[in-house]
């Protein structure tokens, strides 16, 4: 291997990127979009969701419960006059839900009967139906909780749950999204360029070029390592920075921690997509392939949206080899928890195994052969 | 001119299925999204790991904790004796929650005094933590009833008795497998369309299109055939599969389906032409679907609801004929629509449908001059 020989190709790979600004804009303007899309496009968390309130009977009672659902940002209540209006209501998807207090509401609650409050809920979005739950439970609570405290007595509930929650208190989705989103621009920034820029040396004829001349396998390889890795990292300080000035995801952990597994991840990513462009020879099936082995398991099955313990086994078992579940869980942990050794350490060790496989993998089946 | 037209069709076909990467393009793909969408896509949560920190000596806590034993949403990973266990079990991520039950909590039960439990939950990934509490809450709230009713508790004045519409079991997969029959028909309808153009004029043979017979009109519907049948193939191939192998229900009106498969198809048969038409190279029309399905993917209320956007972005939701889409085929699937119901849906995907459709044949007639 020849130094000089490899800053050459460098130099030639640095120029190509420069004239063809495609390479550029996958590393630059895509983050960009996706963290936009995203930070602003997905969230799980409902607000002012439209609950059809229905009062048989209006008094002293039902107006200290339902002044209970006015206040929480959860709720924008409103008020039907019967139950069918509030049943079509959500048919025509006007409402999410119903809370309906029945005739015999206030009269029962002053005998000290238990009075049932029907609640229906449009089980379509399930997510959705059951956060819906939770919040009307919530009300409920506060609710008896207002009724023991003015009347002096005990509460009537035996055992309340108290959360405590950490890392991300007041459970603003976004704090979880855009570190997983890193996760997932990466893996297209890495694969699918390399993927694209190697298939099309092979399309344009250039890579018999490239073998007719003294070079090596191993230098050609590095040659397009190096200069993806650094469009790479510069694809992912840029995320990271968009991530804690604009969308003000606190970042807990190390930064340099965070570069060090960025850059193993990136070299696990970059692995993918030579030995993708190694095996397909051609950038519309090159770029096909690395879409459905690189991004879209990074996006499903790396736990950045959905939950991998709650998968089907043989499912789970298939997550353990795709790279970006465990970046996804290093920079979740580094943004939001901080150091946490024994996660950033097995998880790495697993990012620096699939490195070294993809790139010792690539290395062994490239020859300089045209076929 | 239907003759010339049929011909032209066949050769589009042929084009597509002919090669044997671009077959596997079409068939391979959707099956494989079909699949792991189906199994991996879901907001349900079980086998939740959970850590008992138990100081209580006495019965009653001892029955809360069988009732999470009993659950199967979730599963106890360990058992801890000392507050400073709790910290690494977190953040270790080993358990997501952990259950801190007080000493006196049975005394204090038989007492008739209110107590709680400390649940300390890892808020990484903030829509699991919410799922866990509310299936927590849910535990605790069935053990206080039944505590309630057996210890001679003053009852509460009103208790909330929750029906759920359509989906009695809260399962995620009923809302998202009926979902995927419109991401799917809308991502092989874009790549069979988008890229069709782009292809003849990479290869050369778009000027030998041009010098036949055909009028720019009938190529262009020559184009939009083949993407309208596959489309509407694999449309039903998934509507079928959801219905047989995912088992959701399906109870409403096929024809009412039908009509908004159609409409939908023709929307994004326009948007695919229009790419088609502006791009020069299959790798430029590539990109063009690429930038232009991701974001009427996530915008669509496909995995999160709409409501939840900022304003700006749900008024950007209106000109998504992917959003109407969802609608139709949640709504006949689950919710029982017909025509009636779907009357709202139909005309903004028919407007699009119009709109996406002469711009592409405005912009096929410019581009060619």
């Amino acid at each position: 291997m020849k130094l000089q020989r490899l800053r050459g190709l460098i130099r030639k790979e640095f120029i190509q990127i420069w004239r063809d600004p495609s390479a550029i804009a996958i590393a630059f303007f895509m983050p960009v979009f996706l963290l936009f899309l995203f930070g602003y496009g997905v969230s799980l968390d409902a607000r002012h969701v439209p609950v059809a309130v229905v009062v048989d009977q209006p008094s002293a009672e039902t107006s200290t419960f339902i002044g209970g659902l006015q206040q929480s940002t959860y709720f924008t209540p409103q008020v039907y006059g019967s139950i069918q209006a509030a049943r079509r209501a959500v048919m025509a998807r006007r409402a999410d839900g119903i809370l309906w207090l029945r005739g015999d509401f206030s009269r029962q609650v002053l005998q000290g009967d238990t009075t049932s409050i029907g609640v229906f809920v449009n089980g379509k979005d399930a997510n959705n139906a059951r956060i819906l739950q939770g919040y009307l439970q919530g009300v409920w609570q506060g609710w008896l909780q207002q009724r023991a405290t003015i009347a002096g007595a005990a509460l009537v509930i035996p055992v309340t749950g108290q959360d405590r929650i950490w890392f991300n208190p007041a459970l603003r989705s976004r704090d979880y999204l855009v570190p997983g989103l890193i996760a997932v621009i990466m893996t297209l920034i890495g694969a699918l360029l390399t993927a694209l820029v190697v298939a099309r040396e092979w399309e344009r004829g250039t890579m018999e070029a490239l073998m007719a001349s003294p070079v090596t396998m191993g230098e050609i390889l590095l040659g397009k390592l190096i200069p993806y890795f650094f469009l790479g990292m510069g694809g992912m300080l840029l995320s990271v920075a968009l991530a804690v000035w604009l969308f003000a995801v606190p970042l807990v952990g190390s930064f340099w921690i965070l570069l060090l597994c960025s850059s193993l991840f990136l070299l696990a990513a970059l692995g993918m997509g030579l030995l993708i462009s190694s095996a397909a020879h051609n950038q519309f099936v090159a770029g096909q392939i690395a879409i459905i082995v690189t991004f879209l398991p990074a996006f499903i099955l790396s736990g950045f949206i959905f939950d991998i313990q709650s998968m089907p086994t043989a499912l789970q078992l298939l997550t353990h080899i795709v790279a970006a579940r465990y970046f996804v869980t290093i920079l979740q942990t580094l943004f939001l928890a901080g150091d946490v050794w024994p996660v950033i350490l097995w998880n790495s060790l697993a990012l620096a195994l699939m490195a070294t496989f993809f790139l010792g993998v690539t290395l062994r089946r490239s020859r300089k052969r045209l076929d | 001119m239907l003759a010339r037209l049929w011909a032209l069709v066949i050769k589009e076909f042929l084009a597509l299925l002919r090669d044997k990467k671009s077959r596997f393009v079409l068939i391979g793909p959707p099956l494989i999204q079909l699949l792991v969408f189906g199994y991996a896509a879901t907001f349900d949560l079980n086998h939740i790991p959970y850590a008992v920190y138990n100081q209580d000596s006495g019965f009653a806590s001892r029955e809360l904790l069988g009732r999470f034993q009993g659950s199967p949403a979730f599963q106890q990973v360990a058992t801890i004796t000392h507050n400073a266990q709790i910290a690494p079990l977190i953040n270790n991520q080993n358990a997501l929650l952990v259950l801190q039950i007080g000493p006196n909590f049975t005394r204090d039960l038989l007492l008739h005094h209110p107590v709680s439990v400390q649940v300390i939950i890892d808020g990484r990934n903030s829509n699991t933590a919410t799922l866990a509490l509310n299936y927590v809450n849910s535990v605790i709230l069935s053990f206080d009833t039944h505590w309630a009713a057996t210890h001679h508790w003053g009852k509460p004045p009103a208790q909330l008795v929750v029906r759920s519409w359509f989906n009695p079991n809260l399962l995620s997969r009923w809302f998202i497998v009926p979902g995927i029959v419109a991401l799917l028909t809308l991502v092989v309808t874009l790549l069979v369309t988008g890229l069709s153009v782009a292809r003849e004029r990479e290869q050369g043979t778009f000027d030998q299109l041009l010098v036949t017979p055909l009028n720019p009109l009938e190529i262009l519907l020559g184009k939009a055939l083949p993407g309208f049948i596959i489309g509407a193939l694999e449309g039903v191939f998934i509507i079928l599969a959801g219905i047989f192998w995912f088992q959701v229900p399906f109870i409403g009106s096929i024809l009412a389906l039908a009509l908004g498969m159609a409409l939908f198809l023709l929307a994004a048969i326009g948007i695919g032409l229009m790419i088609s038409s502006l791009a020069v190279t299959q790798q430029q029309g590539l990109l063009g679907v690429f930038l232009f399905l991701v974001p009427a993917i996530i915008l669509s209320g496909f995995a999160t609801p709409i409501a939840n956007m900022p304003e700006l972005v749900q008024d950007l939701t209106y000109i998504n004929p992917m959003r109407y889409f969802l609608v139709i085929v949640r709504g006949v699937f689950l919710e029982g629509d017909g025509f009636h119901e779907l009357w709202s849906q139909y005309w903004p995907l028919a407007l699009i449908a119009l709109g996406s459709m002469t711009a592409a044949a405005w912009l096929f007639r410019h581009r060619m001059q």
